[in-house]
């Protein structure tokens, strides 16, 4: 008998591992890939409320990372620091506040995410919202991957920098929002990050590098959702063993 | 003969960043297939003064441009060439949606091979990451251009073929350029005008008329040997 559950999770994860990886190519380029796990740390005090009150935990994590990336952004303008260094100021409260409340055996899921538990809905609504990161994603990634060439080139060529790291800000919360229930909110940082790291080992451009990105991310989504369904350990802690398999096999074939 | 239309009309520019003042009270025009070059010593502004005339900076005063179809060159340390995706330098002209056939073109025009297309941004030479940043600039046919200190990291020989480059292309294009360098060699060979520039504008005009030792000490703080070349 086909299992309704374990087809809608592949769905999901395939999805969201497939954005998250192409998003965390560009992340991994603006020296961004590790904000993902302050973020997702900032998701906790939404998890723990979707937990306490029974809602979607992607629906908890959203408006918080929400409110961190604006707060990051606010702070960016007015302070000039470093995207990395203001998100470390903001996501620690985060962290701490959740612990204050978050029931204790909801700490694991939390944690390391759950996706064994996942309606046809939940899953339609993540699909399209990783499809409107990827494309979201893609129309910026030229103009972002300039900006890092040279600020000045890209304002010359008219791009306006505020408003596409404003953009870029939002679909990474999106994905973290999204990644947080694949892996929880401990280890969305690896969701983005090592899908990107072995897709730079093996390409030789940026087309391959970004798709390399979108390939692995799903692909180590699927095989850590089908090892779940095989062995019982949570899909998040194998989706990044299965990651990190990738990459530690991209070392040997690194160009 | 007519006079060739101002396209670039600057009055009163002051330009303040962080409480300095950089820019004080400058006023100038540049023409129609004009070179002007922009001298003076280093924190004099001249960058400044390039990334204002693009609106990169704040500043008060006019700034008025007739053409649009403006590229510009920034100086080599304000390039990130290094820790970059692996980036293609075909992709990189594709940025600026442009056809092969126009890279192509203009990669023949530099001289460089079309095999530097598949080679990534951060493994160029700074000879050819120099000629390829031109080609970049001119790729989409801009009618001014605005270089900042094209040759600075390049040796002797490769300065020339620099230079030469751009003064065919200003030939054969058209094209108006404002140039940043220390070269003044560059400014008896190619410049219409010279703009000597420390915080305030201290001459303009043609280089043979204002060029004298008696500036350059002015400008430089120092005496100044140099040669003067004769037209042939």
């Amino acid at each position: 008998m086909i299992d309704i559950q374990f087809i809608l999770a592949l769905i999901m994860g395939a999805f969201i591992g497939g954005a998250a990886g192409y998003i965390g190519t560009l992340m991994l380029s603006k020296k961004m890939a590790l904000v993902a796990g302050p973020l997702g740390h900032l998701t906790l005090p939404g998890i723990a409320l979707a937990f306490i009150y029974g809602f979607d935990v992607s629906l908890g994590a959203f408006p918080f990372v929400i409110l961190g990336i604006i707060l990051i952004w606010l702070f960016e303008i007015r302070t000039k620091l470093p995207m990395e260094a203001l998100t470390a100021v903001v996501f620690a409260s985060g962290v701490a506040i959740t612990f204050l409340f978050l029931p204790e055996e909801k700490t694991v899921p939390a944690l390391i995410g759950d996706i064994s538990q996942v309606s046809l809905i939940a899953t339609i609504i993540s699909v399209v919202l990783a499809l409107i990161v990827f494309f979201t994603t893609k129309r910026i990634f030229s103009k972002m991957i300039l900006t890092s060439v040279s600020k000045d080139l890209a304002k010359v060529q008219g791009i306006d920098i505020k408003k596409y790291n404003l953009i870029y800000l939002t679909c990474i919360a999106l994905i973290v929002a999204l990644g947080v229930r694949v892996v929880g909110g401990l280890m969305t940082a690896a969701l983005v990050a090592i899908p990107a790291c072995t897709s730079r080992n093996l390409s030789k451009n940026l087309l391959q590098y970004s798709y390399g990105g979108m390939i692995l991310g799903s692909l180590s989504c699927i095989l850590g959702i089908v090892g779940f369904k095989l062995t019982g350990i949570p899909a998040g802690l194998l989706i990044i063993m299965t990651s990190a398999l990738f990459f530690l096999i991209s070392l040997i074939f690194k160009r | 003969m007519r006079m060739p239309k101002k396209i670039l009309k600057v009055k009163n520019l002051n330009v303040k960043l962080n409480g300095e003042e950089i820019i004080k009270d400058l006023t100038f025009d540049v023409r129609e297939r004009e070179v002007l070059v922009i001298l003076g010593p280093n924190g004099a502004g001249k960058t400044t003064l390039l990334r204002t005339l693009l609106s990169l900076l704040p500043y008060t005063g006019e700034i008025s441009w007739k053409k649009r179809d403006i590229s510009y060159l920034p100086p080599q340390e304000l390039f990130q060439r290094k820790d970059l995706p692996p980036l293609s330098i075909e992709e990189f002209f594709k940025f600026k949606k442009v056809s092969s056939a126009q890279i192509l073109k203009i990669l023949k025009a530099v001289g460089l091979n079309s095999s530097i297309l598949k080679k990534r941004f951060g493994t160029l030479s700074t000879g050819q990451f120099q000629r390829m940043i031109i080609a970049w600039a001119l790729v989409d046919e801009p009618s001014v251009l605005l270089f900042d200190e094209p040759t600075s990291g390049i040796d002797i020989g490769g300065q020339e073929t620099i230079y030469s480059l751009l003064h065919k292309f200003w030939e054969e294009r058209n094209l108006t350029i404002l140039l940043v360098t220390h070269d003044l060699n560059v400014v008896w060979e190619h410049a219409n005008n010279a703009l000597c520039l420390n915080k305030k504008k201290l001459c303009y005009g043609k280089p043979k008329d204002i060029l004298t030792p008696k500036a350059l000490e002015k400008i430089y703080g120092t005496g100044i040997k140099f040669y003067k070349h004769v037209h042939r």
